[in-house]
């Protein structure tokens, strides 16, 4: 027997190659591996033959083999890595998802658009240091109205239309009532605390009043009261400025024009530009062609009231507004109907 | 109120457009609600009826010569009521009207009817768009300008205003037009009082007397002799249709004029039915009664103000008159009152007796009482001018309290405190000038400030009753000078401290683990129904809830002392739209009676579940995944939010009329009630009509969840950096003992770190009256890793202790 030449080397090494080339299939991938590379694999035999080669041959044919030994493994690692990529593709294309198929459900909770907008005008407020605080929903008339320098008798009372609570007081004649709105806490706020006072207060109101798709008889408002020395109109008009630009956009514009409320004194209502119409007013439905849409009532504090609560009207100002989160959320979602809100329907409950 | 444009020009020159003038006022605090235009006749004219001649070929058709001012024209018309003479509405050729047969307007074209040509058109109501009569033409005043353009001559704008409670003077017209002045920087014309008095003085006819001058400090009174009733002339009855009133007779009329010119109310009463010629104004005596002009007889108490004769009511003074002193067809003397009236004392009467007339909408807001000789004045004079008599010399004024001048200061320093910005003090003086405010001085002004003027001091114009402090003064310079003048600023002033309320913080929270849990928030009226509490078996015990005095309806009548009902009612609407799952919560307070105060607002929540467990879903096609939502589901809904909260509850069976026997646990945390869950009792179920079975339904008081969270923050504790080794354990128990016991037995165990029950069976392989129960434990150490032998002890420990407790063997 002789050993292996260069040229049987070569052949053996084309060989190889051009069988692994027709190779797909791990399992044959192995055996290709086993019949060339194996301990008993051609190429290993080729290689023990070299041993009896003379000196000289031997030295170019070792050189040789260990090259093509060298190269098989070294295609074999290629097309394994081949074959592999071409079966994942293959699973790929077997496993395709119909990914237009509903996912799994999974219970979905909301909050009611209620609490979700008045989180949202709280929180506006809260960035510019106003704090939360809440009263009783049954009230004193005195702190309802007395003490908001609305006095028994007041023509300004029909302003409110009251629940009253069934309720003999045995002394004082002090009557209960619903709260027509959350403005009494301005007088609680004052009573227990001292300037500076910067507090907004959300929560239920009730009225005596018949409903339709803009009126309800139950309803939130958020009140604003902030009391210090040198609080102006100007600060006033900057704070609900701000508020509807975070509410409504950062484009909008504010007008105030004058209104009446016995416990602020001089009394406006703001309005912002119709984002509807741009506030081009014609044959729009959200602002009445105005427009411009309401959306609260403020004022600078009353003396009256800052004196009523032992304040000094000489040295603190202030200024409070209210303002009612249904119509704000009428209005940013477009939702025409306040009966809606308390009705509990899921299908407008789950909208939001 | 109505305010028509025609009127007002009386006083002021209108110099911008309606729709500018109505904007401006409503910027100004005069809200204009709606601008109302009557007119835009072009090609019609005021025209005069020269002759009327039967038509050749109709019976009921007319021909018409007709003066159109620059022509004569021959029309064909078909009213009964046309007649030589009359000044008619004339519309020409190519005019645009309602045509009464379409229905739309349309231009008019010369026509022939019946074989003759008709030039034009004389008009009815209907086609002018004035109103709904077509029976016959509009005949207008024998006065009107032939050829005037109908436009100027019958056309008009009514701005409708919505006022705020305060702004009383602007029930008036010239009250209105003081405000168009000052916003268009013109001029107000009052109208003259003056008349022509004769014969003996007024003292010596009639004798007046005040007895209760705290519900009545002015009283005046004119009288006038010798007048004829009749219709008004028609300029008054026109004034007062497009004002919105109904003409009555020319002395009414005048009243009425002159309250809407001038805001004060005046009463007139027949003198002749004066017995005595005497009038005494006090408070009714016991008993008394008087027929009003309503024709209603009304009882008096003694709080009502009347005004008397010498011996009986006439009138309720200041809301309406008696019949028996009320100007008729006969009448020939006039008494006339102009008086000012207590206001608590009117709003009282007017609401006591529910006659809020036009009187008591003025009087109840406090008149002042400067105005009521002005207005006596006036309306004596027009008496006088329309129905004629002669008019006795001077007037009655009972004054026993009269009001001083009302003076109000403002200052530069004060305007700058409130608005944050300088106002210049001449500007100040010419708004408030322009508005009526006068005998303005200047304060400060000498050389101490340099001549600049530092305040102003000014007396409140008759008509208005809003302005009595300085900030009041602040408000007018503002609405006017305009809101945009004001700069616009942050607070600069530092923030308050103020932390948010625990219990406004833990709303939030439950809220908010609620809605993770996959629960929908609804939020009902706070009023119920008797019915809805019987529904839900509210207990009468907890003694009687709070009503409203004045509810809206039966449904809306009890201040809700549970929050039960209102979920339920929320459920059963809903079903009608499908079958769930339904997963609702409402967080709100409930109230609870105290004696001699205000309730206790206990925020509670409520949640139920109900309905299919999973939503319809490819995934979920096996029959198991049609289950209802159950107890189960509730207390896993419980369980996610008190760990959210941080509270570890405890349950126990319980017994609540709201449940099923047998189906409710108390849940407590720290040795206090939260609430209950359960499931709700087939009775109830059926009350609200629900479909669902089971509803499942949890209650938490926050209160209570409030104090058993504790003062203290939550602690961290360190996690064990030692692994874990776990044990199955297959326990039998007698039937009843409840798992959550056996649980509470391994977790308390000395390394045990959690243990989670797995399976719960009992039947074959489990011996009668006994269950299995399999819990996968997990023991760990904080300070090292356990071995084995030290978890096997621990667990033979574990299982002496749960045979001594529950008798707990381990499942063979
Ligand atoms: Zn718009």
């Amino acid at each position: 027997m002789t050993g292996p030449t260069p040229q049987s080397i070569d052949e053996l090494v084309q060989t190889a190659l051009g069988e692994l080339e027709g190779i797909d299939d791990p399992e044959s991938l192995d055996q290709w591996r086993v019949a060339y590379l194996g301990r008993r694999g051609h190429l290993t035999q080729v290689l023990r033959g070299i041993a009896q080669l003379d000196v000289a041959q031997r030295r170019e044919a070792g050189a040789l083999g260990n090259r093509a030994k060298g190269n098989l493994e070294e295609r074999l690692e290629q097309r394994v890595q081949q074959v592999n990529q071409a079966q994942l593709e293959q699973a790929f294309v077997r496993d395709q998802l119909d990914v237009t198929l509903p996912g799994r459900p999974s219970p979905i909770g909301r909050l009611h658009p209620t609490t979700q907008i008045l989180r949202e005008i709280c929180d506006a407020f809260g960035a510019m240091g106003f704090s939360i605080v809440e009263g009783p929903e049954v009230e004193w008339d005195h702190y309802n109205f007395e003490m908001l320098n609305i006095p028994q008798g007041h023509p300004a009372r029909d302003m409110w239309n009251t629940l009253w609570v069934d309720y003999q007081d045995p002394s004082a004649g002090r009557s209960m009532l619903m709260r027509t709105h959350t403005s009494p806490m301005q007088a609680r706020v004052m009573e227990s605390s001292q300037p500076p006072v910067r507090v907004i207060v959300p929560g239920k109101c009730y009225r005596y009043e018949a409903t339709d798709a803009t009126h309800e008889w139950h309803f939130y408002q958020v009140e604003g009261l902030a009391v210090d020395e040198g609080i102006t109109f100007a600060d006033l008009k900057g704070t609900l400025y701000e508020f509807a630009r975070r509410l409504f956009g950062e484009e909008r514009r504010v007008r105030f024009r004058c209104d009446y409320f016995p416990f602020v004194e001089p009394g406006v209502d703001m309005s912002i530009d119709c984002f509807a119409c741009n506030g081009e007013g014609t044959g729009c439905r959200i602002c009445r062609d105005s427009g411009w849409i309401e959306i609260m009532g403020a004022g600078m504090v009353h003396p009256k009231v800052l004196a009523g609560v032992g304040y000094d009207p000489e040295r603190y100002t202030g200024f409070a507004f209210g303002l009612g989160p249904e119509r704000i959320a009428m209005l940013k979602y477009g939702i025409d109907d306040i009966r809606l809100f308390y009705s509990n329907d899921l299908r407008f409950l789950r909208q939001f | 109120m109505k305010v028509p444009l025609s009127w007002l020009r009386q006083y002021v020159d209108v110099v911008i457009p309606a729709q500018e003038l109505a904007h401006r006022l409503t910027m100004a605090g005069i809200e204009v609600g709606d601008v109302v235009e009557t007119g835009g006749w072009s090609g019609c004219y005021v025209g005069q009826v020269l002759d009327v001649r039967p038509h050749p070929q109709a019976d009921r058709l007319r021909l018409c010569r007709v003066n159109a001012g620059t022509q004569e024209l021959e029309v064909v018309c078909g009213a009964p009521n046309v007649a030589t003479g009359q000044k008619i509405c004339f519309a020409t050729v190519g005019a645009r009207l309602l045509d009464t047969h379409s229905g739309k307007h349309e231009t008019l074209k010369a026509a022939r009817i019946r074989g003759v040509e008709s030039q034009g058109m004389i008009c009815s109501e209907l086609e002018l768009g004035l109103g709904e009569d077509h029976s016959g033409i509009v005949v207008l005043p024998a006065d009107a300008p032939v050829g005037t353009p109908l436009d100027d001559y019958l056309g008009d704008t009514v701005l409708d205003l919505e006022l705020t409670p305060n702004r009383l003077d602007c029930l008036s017209i010239l009250g209105v037009a003081h405000e168009v002045a000052a916003l268009t920087q013109t001029t107000v014309t009052e109208p003259d009082v003056d008349y022509r008095e004769e014969g003996p003085p007024i003292e010596s006819l009639v004798s007046i007397s005040v007895t209760d001058s705290d519900l009545c400090p002015r009283y005046t009174a004119s009288l006038i002799q010798g007048i004829s009733i009749g219709p008004s002339p028609q300029w008054l009855q026109d004034r007062l249709t497009r004002a919105g009133l109904r003409p009555i007779n020319n002395v009414v009329d005048v009243t009425n004029f002159v309250m809407l010119e001038l805001n004060q109310p005046l009463h007139s009463f027949d003198f002749d039915k004066i017995r005595d010629a005497t009038v005494v104004v006090r408070r009714a005596r016991p008993g008394e009664t008087l027929v009003t002009l309503d024709g209603v007889p009304r009882n008096l108490n003694t709080e009502v103000l009347v005004i008397a004769d010498a011996n009986d009511p006439v009138g309720m003074g200041g809301v309406i008159g008696g019949a028996n002193s009320e100007i008729g067809p006969e009448t020939t003397s006039v008494l006339l009152e102009s008086a000012t009236f207590e206001a608590y004392n009117n709003r009282d009467t007017a609401q006591s007796f529910q006659l809020r007339t036009e009187a008591t909408l003025r009087f109840e807001k406090g008149l002042r009482q400067e105005l009521a000789p002005i207005a006596l004045r006036r309306a004596t004079q027009l008496i006088h001018q329309v129905a004629g008599g002669k008019v006795a010399r001077g007037i009655i004024d009972v004054n026993h309290q009269p009001a001083p001048a009302l003076k109000v200061s403002v200052t530069g320093q004060r305007l700058k405190k409130i608005l944050g910005m300088d106002v210049d003090m001449e500007r100040v003086e010419q708004v408030l000038a322009s508005l009526g405010f006068h005998d303005i001085r200047h304060q400060g002004g000498g050389p101490e400030s340099n001549g600049a003027v530092a305040g102003l001091e000014v007396t409140v114009p008759y008509w208005r009753n809003d302005i009595t402090i300085e900030e009041d003064l602040v408000e007018e310079v503002v609405r006017i000078v305009g809101y945009d003048a004001v700069p616009t600023t942050m607070l600069s002033t530092p923030i308050p401290y103020r932390q948010v309320g625990p219990m406004t913080q833990l709303v939030a929270k439950v809220k908010d683990a609620l809605a993770a849990a996959g629960m929908q928030e609804v939020i009902s009226y706070p009023l119920v129904s008797q019915a809805d509490l019987e529904k839900v078996n509210h207990p009468e015990g907890d003694g009687p809830p709070l009503r409203v005095a004045n509810p809206m309806s039966a449904d809306h009548e009890i201040l809700r002392p549970t929050l039960r009902s209102s979920p339920l009612a929320a459920l059963a609407a809903n079903e009608g739209h499908g079958e769930g799952p339904f997963r609702l919560f409402e967080l709100g307070r409930v109230f609870i009676s105290r004696e001699n105060d205000l309730p206790l607002e206990r925020e509670t929540v409520v949640a139920l579940l109900a309905g299919r467990r999973l939503d319809y879903s490819w995934l979920h096609s096996s029959p198991m995944n049609d289950e209802a939502l159950d107890f189960y589901d509730a207390k896993g809904v419980l369980a996610a939010v008190l760990a959210r909260l941080g509270v570890e509850p405890e349950y126990r069976p319980a017994e609540d009329p709201l449940f099923q026997p047998g189906k409710c646990a108390q849940i407590s945390a720290n040795g206090l009630d939260l609430g209950v869950v359960g499931e709700v009792h087939p009775d109830i179920r059926q009350r609200f009509g629900l479909n669902a079975a089971p509803v499942s339904l949890l209650e938490l008081s926050l209160d209570s969840l409030l104090e058993s969270l504790g003062p203290a923050e939550r602690k961290f504790k360190s996690i064990s950096r030692y692994p874990a080794a776990s044990r199955d354990l297959a326990l039998v128990v007698p039937q009843d003992v409840p798992a959550g016991r056996v649980r509470e037995i391994i977790t308390r165990h000395r390394m045990v770190q959690q243990a989670d029950l797995f399976d719960i069976y009992s039947g074959e392989n489990v011996a009668p009256g006994t269950k299995s129960l399999a819990f996968h434990v997990n023991f760990q150490s904080q300070e090292r890793t356990l071995t084995a032998e030290e978890v096997n002890r621990s667990l033979e420990g574990l299982l002496k202790s749960l045979e001594r407790e529950v008798g707990a063997s381990l499942r063979a």
